[in-house]
């Protein structure tokens, strides 16, 4: 039995009553063998009239719709409680974002992944429930009728569950489980089969062949060694059950002989005694029919277990595209023993900072910009780790961006570039360290109202299953003429209006793909279509655009980060040219690198 | 893409009629050569063995218990006593048997389908540039050869033959009776797995749609989790999964309706069957004997014939993967190979590629009309916006894309002459989406040169600039996608120093910078274009930098040359590459003048 999941079915009163159903169903329908074998046996044996078959045909009429109640209650017992499973699973993956490698797994284990529980709970949870009252009730009958008989059923049945409990299940449940690992040495060859144009580049795809048929020879030899073991419990079971029955028909065939019992009780005990094993057996096939799905869930309850998100945000991809999960704020501890005395490389950034305040805060007043003020973003001090990183993403990082300031982030790759984006978006929380926004802690203010005040472009944007305005005002109602503005902005428009059904088109797998530049571009409309936003936080906007575009795009950028802050990861020097400071981050500190150095000293000459 | 149209093909099959069931039951036949044949009838007569037992014990124990109610004499029941503990016993053996059996030949076939599917897929053909998920899925319709035989085709064996082995016994007692049991199998054992077959093949067309529409609501949730969040359109995003979910679910619970029916009419038929027999036999006078006989026979006959409702609707899931292989590998070679292939050209190489016209399905052409000349040593340079056709270049010399008009030629034979391989011997080498394998780092490089040397491997990887990486790795650490990630930029260079390592006598490197940091990716190329010096070369980039070191550049746009020279003629010429040049530098200068 599977705590949580049936937990989780009692929790639910709508999902409760149809497996009450389905189990109530399933157990009258067993207990109704048991009168329709003595009805049978009353006919065989002359002791009902033929008119008995009346009633025997109206037990096996309401036997099927029993059958059919199962059936329908079970699949909305399963119905509902992946349901239920689904939009918890969700709704995690939304609160607290999940561990990014293992995305894919998450989406085909709510998928897919969960239809593995149909067999536990439309197979194994009924006959289970049947398994537990059945033989107890056929066990009491043959006692009524016959004790010598009911005694060898009695005596012979615990050596089902005692040999498939103990010897089979166990081994047979892990033997299963290897099994279908094995069985996807669909592992190898879907490597090989997705690796194929790498194969033929280099003239090994024929090689390959060989190596497929002798992984696959040497993987079913291994099979066929676990399977013979684990079918040797299947056997005893087989054994165990039609044994017994040739057990209490010989002896019984016998008494007859010497009239010491009645043909009727004879025939009952005939057709009664399997029934008392079939239980069972059934329930040992359901079970091994339903591991996947125990496995299964199992898994949707880990990630439903209450973890520690250190934050309430999607955390996702962070640098680089490789995902990282939440850091957690127990980091603080492991943090302590690093000093961070004598190294302030955000000194000097936050005099220049502060001078430049005065001077951008005049020109958004007179330049009229964005209703709301571009805040000031001070880091302090912040360090951020993952779980499960010894080095810290960002250590010890301070920093100050001035109002309407345009800094851009340089440094190599994995350096925590993205993760200082990711920290602003309140994706991240410092393990040390804080945000002020306005001299006020990130931590205290709303993250949704704060989020309301940014335009955001990923490193790797995601381009939802929608239409492409739909994509483009994601997460607000705007105008068809505000979309179509950012999009010519963004230097969209071009590809957008080509498209069969113009900004009506439908992206993603099923719709329209686009390349790797309209993808960006998409995206950073997005960003133009939040006229209200204050501060840009653009992660590579320019990433996989030829040059023409990424000139536009850079204009473009260039016209959106007008009276508001900016703070953008470049690689390319065209996008760099933009800022008016080149901050390097590289691994997770602030290098007083030599661009930032030049700039730094040009400024001052400037001044 | 050419994915699309492979994907429209692949999907379009589920509901395929005949010609559909034709190829995969060819697809089938064609895996049970003579050795997989026997073990088949092995595997279904133990089966049939085990279900036939389960039917003799009863009948036998049914016999022994009325006829010893006669009170005859004790010799007169010792054969049914013996046959009760032989039926019993070799039940539990012969089910063994077919078990094993059973799972040896479906795991063999699954291995054939497999290599296969793998050959066929081995000359280019359409599928080359498949969805990874449409790959996985096809992976997994190769399992389906183990469930059409242990979960369909062996039971559907055992149960015919047990219900014609009841029918026979029937008929020898009571032919009337015979009758109706016949009857009642049929409904039981052909009626309604047809119908669960239907009903699934119905079902699975209007579910398979919402599946999908679910998996891409939750695609949108876990992968666009960044988005959502930071445009705060999660609520939205949330409602929309779960109404997908809850339209999937109706479906499901419609088609679980279907079944549960089916189940019930199963039921039904066997206890009605039982119940007609009995009356029938009484009707008659039938003995005692003989009719507790034919009652329990009738009623353990039904036994392997009601889970055939089940195996039917698998069938219909089996049915329409095998169809979606079947297609994959009729679909046609784009491709061909020469029938009698030239003797594979010998270095050093002359390339000429002479108005090229190549087009990718029914769309324009990629290439129209191209002109180019490699020259022995000499380096050439394509550049060009996305979508110009400069990866169709590649890919036309590297024969995974058919020439339509035009031609190429390796020291002046036609390059279609020449067997595939031999072409891709002679040129290739970083291709478009390079992909790492399950393996160790060593073993992922070694696929490019499984004769080299370790110091031949480690100089590829030296000039690859992937030696700190490699070092900080490990050599033998397992890379790919349950092993350690590797990064667009460590993969690129990983792609690079097999492209080194291979050492072909023409290299082509398709944009060999692509996805690394400003600063890597001007050191990487200046390394390549140390390391290709006196080489034969092409070099498809969006990055124009180091150009001056190439014999010549190609301009290409939309499949066609519009400029060719070299870095000074052309940055002296209006065009696009004096235009992407100048965006280049524009970076420079103007930070200069900002700052």
């Amino acid at each position: 039995m599977h705590k949580d999941l049936l937990g989780l079915a009692r929790a639910e009163p709508a999902v409760r009553r149809h497996l009450a159903v389905c189990l109530a169903a399933a157990i009258v329908a067993g207990l109704l063998v048991l009168a329709q074998a003595e009805l049978l046996a009353g006919v065989l044996s002359g002791r009902f009239a033929v008119a008995a078959l009346l009633p025997l045909v109206l037990v096996v009429l309401v036997r099927g719709a029993l059958g059919r109640l199962q059936g329908v209650s079970a699949g909305r017992t399963a119905t509902g409680v992946k349901s239920v499973l689904r939009a918890r699973l969700m709704r995690r993956f939304q609160e607290s974002g999940p561990a990014g490698p293992r995305s894919g797994e998450l989406v085909t284990l709510v998928g897919r992944g969960l239809d593995a529980l149909d067999p536990y709970l439309t197979g194994y949870l009924p006959a289970a429930a049947v398994a537990a009252v059945v033989p107890i009730a056929v066990l009491v009958r043959l006692f009524v009728a016959d004790v010598a008989s009911a005694l060898i059923v009695l005596f012979t049945l615990p050596l089902i569950p005692v040999f498939g409990a103990l010897v089979g299940w166990t081994t047979k449940a892990v033997t299963e489980r290897q099994w279908r690992a094995l069985s996807r040495l669909g592992g190898h060859f879907l490597d090989v089969v997705r690796g194929l144009p790498t194969l033929r580049a280099f003239g090994r795809a024929r090689y390959q062949s060989s190596v497929i048929r002798e992984v696959a020879a040497a993987h079913r030899a291994a099979t066929m060694r676990t399977l013979r073991v684990a079918f040797l419990s299947s056997l005893v079971l087989e054994l165990a059950a039609s044994l017994s029955l040739a057990l209490v028909a010989v002896p019984v065939g016998l008494r007859l002989l010497s009239g010491s019992l009645h043909l009727d009780t004879a025939l009952l005990v005939l057709l009664l005694a399997p029934e008392a094993y079939l239980p069972l057996r059934a329930m040992g096939t359901k079970f091994h029919a339903s591991v996947e799905g125990v496995a299964a869930a199992d898994e949707a309850f880990a990630l439903l277990a209450p973890a520690s998100p250190a934050s309430s945000a999607a955390d996702a991809r962070a640098g680089d595209g490789r995902a990282e999960p939440s850091p957690v704020t127990a980091g603080t501890a492991a943090a302590a023993g690093i000093p961070r005395t004598g190294r302030l490389p955000g000194g000097r950034a936050r005099g220049d900072g502060a001078r430049a305040d005065g001077a951008r805060a005049d020109a958004a007043r007179t330049d009229g910009g964005p209703a709301g003020r571009a805040p000031e973003i001070r880091l302090e001090h912040v360090t951020v780790r993952y779980p499960g990183r010894e080095q810290a993403a960002l250590d010890d990082v301070s920093l100050v961006v001035a109002p309407g300031e345009r800094v851009a982030l340089v440094g190599e790759s994995g350096g925590g570039k993205s993760t200082l984006l990711h920290l602003l978006l309140g994706f991240v929380t410092p393990s040390e360290g804080r945000v002020l926004v306005d001299g006020v802690d990130l931590a205290t203010l709303d993250l949704d109202e704060w989020r309301r005040r940014l335009a955001f472009v990923p490193q790797r944007p995601h381009l939802f299953a929608m239409s492409v305005a739909d994509n483009i005002g994601l997460g607000g109602a705007a105008s068809p003429g505000l979309v179509r503005a950012a999009a010519a902005s963004a230097q969209a428009a071009g590809f957008v209006e080509a498209l069969p059904e113009g900004y009506d088109t439908v992206l993603g797998e099923r719709g329209v793909n686009l390349s790797a530049g309209q993808r960006q571009r998409v995206a950073l409309a997005r960003a133009f279509c939040r006229p209200s936003a204050e501060v840009l936080l653009l992660d590579e906007p320019t990433a996989r655009l030829d040059g023409r575009s990424e000139a536009a795009v850079v204009e473009a950028t260039r016209a959106l980060a007008e009276g508001r802050t900016a703070i953008v990861v470049a690689h390319r020097p065209a996008m760099i040219g933009l800022a008016d400071r080149v901050v390097r981050i590289g691994a997770g500190r602030i290098v007083p690198g030599r661009r930032a150095d030049a700039l730094a000293a040009e400024r001052g000459d400037v001044r | 893409m050419t994915a699309t149209g492979a994907s429209a093909t692949g999907t379009s099959s589920t509901g395929t009629s005949s010609t559909g069931g034709v190829r995969w039951a060819r697809l089938v036949g064609t895996l049970l050569g003579p050795g997989m044949a026997r073990r088949l009838v092995v595997a279904a007569l133990a089966g049939s063995a085990a279900d036939l037992a389960g039917v003799a014990l009863i009948a036998s124990a049914a016999w022994l218990i009325t006829r010893a109610a006669e009170q005859p004499s004790l010799a007169a029941l010792s054969v049914a006593i013996v046959g009760v503990r032989a039926f019993a016993t070799s039940k539990g053996v012969f089910r063994y048997a077919e078990r094993l059996t059973g799972h040896d030949v479906a795991l063999r076939a699954q291995a054939a389908t497999r290599e296969r599917l793998y050959e066929s897929l081995i000359p280019a053909g359409p599928l080359q540039r498949r969805g990874a998920d449409l790959l996985s899925r096809m992976v997994d319709d190769t399992e389906a050869v183990q469930d059409l035989l242990v979960r369909c085709l062996l039971p559907a064996v055992a149960a015919l033959l047990t219900g014609v082995a009841a029918v026979v016994i029937g008929a020898f007692l009571l032919p009337v009776a015979a009758l109706v049991l016949a009857l009642g199998l049929l409904v039981a054992g052909v009626l309604l797995p047809a119908g669960t077959a239907a009903a699934a093949r119905r079902w699975s067309a209007r579910i398979a749609p919402a599946r999908a529409e679910l998996a891409a609501r939750v695609a949108d949730l876990v992968h666009g989790a960044a988005d959502l969040a930071a445009y705060g359109a999660k609520e939205q995003a949330l409602a929309d999964g779960m109404a997908a979910d809850a339209r999937l679910a109706a479906l499901e619970r419609g088609q679980s309706r279907i079944n549960a029916t089916a189940l019930g009419l199963g039921v039904l038929v066997q206890g009605a069957t039982v119940a007609a027999v009995t009356l029938i036999a009484q009707a008659t006078g039938l003995g005692q004997v003989a009719t507790a006989v034919l009652a329990l026979t009738a009623l353990v006959s039904f036994e392997p014939v009601l889970p055939l409702a089940g195996a039917g609707e698998r069938f219909a899931g089996v049915a329409s993967a095998l169809g979606r292989l079947a297609e994959i590998q009729a679909s046609p070679v784009m491709v061909a190979e020469p029938e009698r292939p030239a003797p594979p050209p010998e270095a050093p190489l002359l390339v000429e590629v002479r108005d090229l016209v190549v087009r990718h399905g029914d769309r324009d052409p990629a290439l129209a009309g191209v002109d180019l000349t490699l020259t022995p040593g000499r380096r050439v340079a394509v550049v060009g916006p996305s979508g110009a056709g400069k990866s169709t270049l590649l890919s036309a010399l590297m024969r995974t894309a058919d020439i339509e008009s035009g031609d190429i030629r390796i020291n002046g034979v036609d390059i279609r002459s020449y067997a595939t391989d031999d072409v891709r011997a002679a040129m290739t080498g970083l291709t478009q989406d390079p992909y790492v394998f399950q393996a160790s780092f060593r073993d992922n490089l070694r696929l490019a040169g499984p004769e080299a040397s370790d110091g031949e491997l480690v100089e590829a990887v030296r000039r690859a600039r992937l030696d700190a990486w490699a070092d900080r790795t490990g050599w033998d650490t397992v890379l790919g996608e349950d092993g350690r990630t590797v990064s667009g930029g460590q993969l690129q260079r990983l792609a690079l120093a097999r492209a080194l390592l291979y050492d072909p006598p023409v290299l082509l490197l398709d944009e060999p910078a692509e996805a690394l940091d400003e600063e890597t990716a001007d050191a990487l190329t200046a390394d390549l274009l140390d390391a290709t010096r006196g080489r034969t070369t092409l070099l498809v980039t969006h990055r124009l930098r180091g150009l001056e070191q190439v014999d010549e550049i190609v301009v290409l746009e939309e499949g066609r040359v519009t400029q060719r020279g070299t870095h000074a003629e052309l940055v002296s010429a209006p065009g696009y590459y004096r235009d992407l040049w100048e965006s280049e530098t524009l970076a420079a200068s103007s930070r200069a003048s900002t700052g």
